[in-house]
């Protein structure tokens, strides 16, 4: 009977955990859509209000579409970087353990310090950016003010920031091409190209798909870059996803309608994690 | 030829990810006049940022919270971590499996979803403005767990029935005869959930609202959006440096480790 009891005894602080901090959240965030509610006075019942609000939200399609934006720059960026890094340092070359290190090294320190770090790289006038610019002869950019920069400006300061993970699973994913197969090709005449397109490509693409999913679940997540550097401006152009959640609950106190909106954008990540899933099996 | 092309693109992408630390650096031992400047060293080295900067905010206390949080993180997410583990990969019970989905589900789970619910848990709970509201969120990490039983199952069985034979109960045997011969998934699940823990900022904004019991990185970022340094560029970086110190520390000296059980744990999502 005691040994029976033991493998539950060892998975109940798991099963506590589970049933307190996920399962519960969930099933109260979708009681939560239908009522409105600012924690201190009594909850109300809202209906489908919430959800109207949504759908008529202009802010909320802003944020959707901030984020399309951060994707469309980041992810492109993070994959050919990331992979032209990783091809360099898969050649035969010194100092390998150096470099490495180096690339990987903003990835290791808080969001918080890149995000002050980028804002000076990034500032109108004394910026390192802007300075440069002058220099040869081009005019300033508002990186953070002008609404058409803000946001690829912080797609790139988060390529810079983790593009160094990238670099070593795509390491790792390059160095799991058995070299016969180049030596193959090279004995039939392949271009550099041609190797790359057709025996690195198909052998990484787990690798590329799984950096597409990581930079999208990072891209809905984003906060600490627009909390620091803009607040979510100019004109509403870096409101990231987690940015207007939180503004919502904790800054106007409306649970309810900042439930509906974490319980959307949750959708919304598994839906495009699962779009993006069906073109790379369509693609083997 | 070829060679030096190759060494000269490898130094300047090290340069594009190292000058700005370094600047940093630099900057924050510069006077205040010579930040905007960009250079690596300044003409005269003080500490005046420094100063300034332990006479506004609460560092040291932050630290402290930092460490007492990140360090209680982590413990429980290997001690739960190897028990829920080592039920999943070594002993037979019913609901096995139905935990082993529920594990993997909460992995795929947008934490979008659960922020709100859970905030509104701390505060019903009265652990606003408490450790307990900071640590008892992370105590359990599904990738931790899946981690351990991971490892565990490489373990041979004889070594487990040979403890068991010597009147080894089930938590000795986890931590006695696994944990030693399983230093390579301490280690990695050791430090991504320090590191995770460390650099968290978001939830404790939310539950956190007594400076004394503020994190780093929290009292960091409120100072530099909070406009308490006064566009006194030299005083955020420094409070910056001192935030950026610990794990660059840590790194400089486990780097490998760090690479490996980043590079692992993403290669598991």
């Amino acid at each position: 009977m005691r040994k029976k009891l033991i493998p539950y005894l060892l998975v109940s602080p798991y099963i506590i955990y589970f049933l307190v901090f996920v399962a519960f959240p969930v099933g109260f965030s979708v009681y939560l859509t239908f009522n409105n509610w600012n924690i201190i006075s009594p909850m109300e019942f809202a209906g489908l209000s919430n959800y109207k609000r949504l759908f008529n939200d202009a802010l909320f399609r802003k944020a959707v579409v901030n984020t399309l934006i951060f994707l469309v720059i980041h992810i492109p960026f993070q994959i050919v970087i990331a992979l032209f890094l990783a091809e360099l340092l898969n050649q035969k070359i010194k100092f390998r353990g150096f470099f490495r290190a180096a690339f990987f090294l903003p990835v290791i320190v808080s969001g918080v310090v890149v995000t002050i770090l980028w804002q000076q790289l990034y500032g109108f006038d004394t910026g390192l950016l802007n300075r440069v610019l002058v220099k040869i002869g081009f005019a300033k950019i508002g990186w953070l003010t002008d609404p058409n920069w803000a946001m690829p400006s912080i797609a790139v300061m988060a390529t810079w920031k983790n593009v160094g993970l990238y670099v070593i699973l795509f390491l790792v994913g390059l160095q799991t091409v058995p070299p016969q197969y180049y030596e193959a090709a090279e004995l039939e005449g392949a271009t550099h190209l041609q190797k790359f397109f057709r025996i690195t490509l198909p052998i990484i693409n787990p690798t590329i798909f799984m950096v597409i999913v990581l930079s999208t679940i990072g891209g809905f997540s984003l906060f600490i870059e627009p909390y620091v550097m803009t607040g979510g401006g100019p004109l509403n152009s870096t409101v990231s996803a987690v940015l207007y959640i939180y503004k919502q609950g904790f800054f106007y106190h409306h649970m309810g309608y900042a439930a509906t909106l974490g319980f959307f954008f949750a959708l919304l990540i598994l839906s495009v994690v699962m779009i993006q899933k069906k073109f790379v099996e369509k693609d083997k | 030829m070829k060679k030096i092309i190759l060494y000269s693109v490898l130094l300047i992408g090290s340069i594009t990810f190292l000058y700005p630390f370094v600047w940093m650096l630099g900057a924050s031992f510069a006077p205040e006049n010579e930040i905007s400047n960009l250079v690596f060293l300044p003409s005269s080295f003080t500490f005046g940022s420094y100063l300034q900067m332990f006479e506004k905010i609460p560092i040291g206390k932050a630290f402290i919270n930092s460490m007492i949080v990140a360090s209680t993180i982590t413990f429980g997410v290997l001690v739960f971590g190897s028990m829920v583990g080592y039920a999943l990969s070594r002993l037979e019970f019913k609901g096995r499996s139905l935990i082993f989905y529920i594990i993997i589900f909460t992995m795929t789970l947008p934490f979008q979803i659960t922020l709100i619910p859970q905030y509104i848990l701390i505060v019903k709970f009265g652990w606003i403005d408490s450790y307990t509201g900071l640590i008892l969120p992370y105590l359990m990490n599904a990738l931790a767990i899946i981690m351990f039983r991971q490892y565990f199952k490489t373990i041979p069985q004889d070594l487990i029935d040979a403890a068991r034979i010597d009147g080894c109960g089930e938590l000795k045997i986890i931590f006695r005869i696994l944990w030693p011969n399983s230093i390579p998934a301490l280690v990695t699940v050791g430090i991504i959930t320090f590191m995770a823990s460390w650099n968290e900022v978001l939830w404790p904004l939310i539950v956190i609202r007594d400076e004394n019991l503020m994190t780093m990185p929290q009292l960091v970022t409120l100072f530099a959006v909070g406009g308490r340094a006064e566009s006194q560029l030299g005083v955020k970086l420094a409070a910056a440096v001192i935030l950026a110190l610990p794990i660059v520390a840590a790194y400089v000296f486990f780097q490998k480790y760090f690479i490996q059980s980043m590079a692992s744990s993403g290669m598991k999502e």
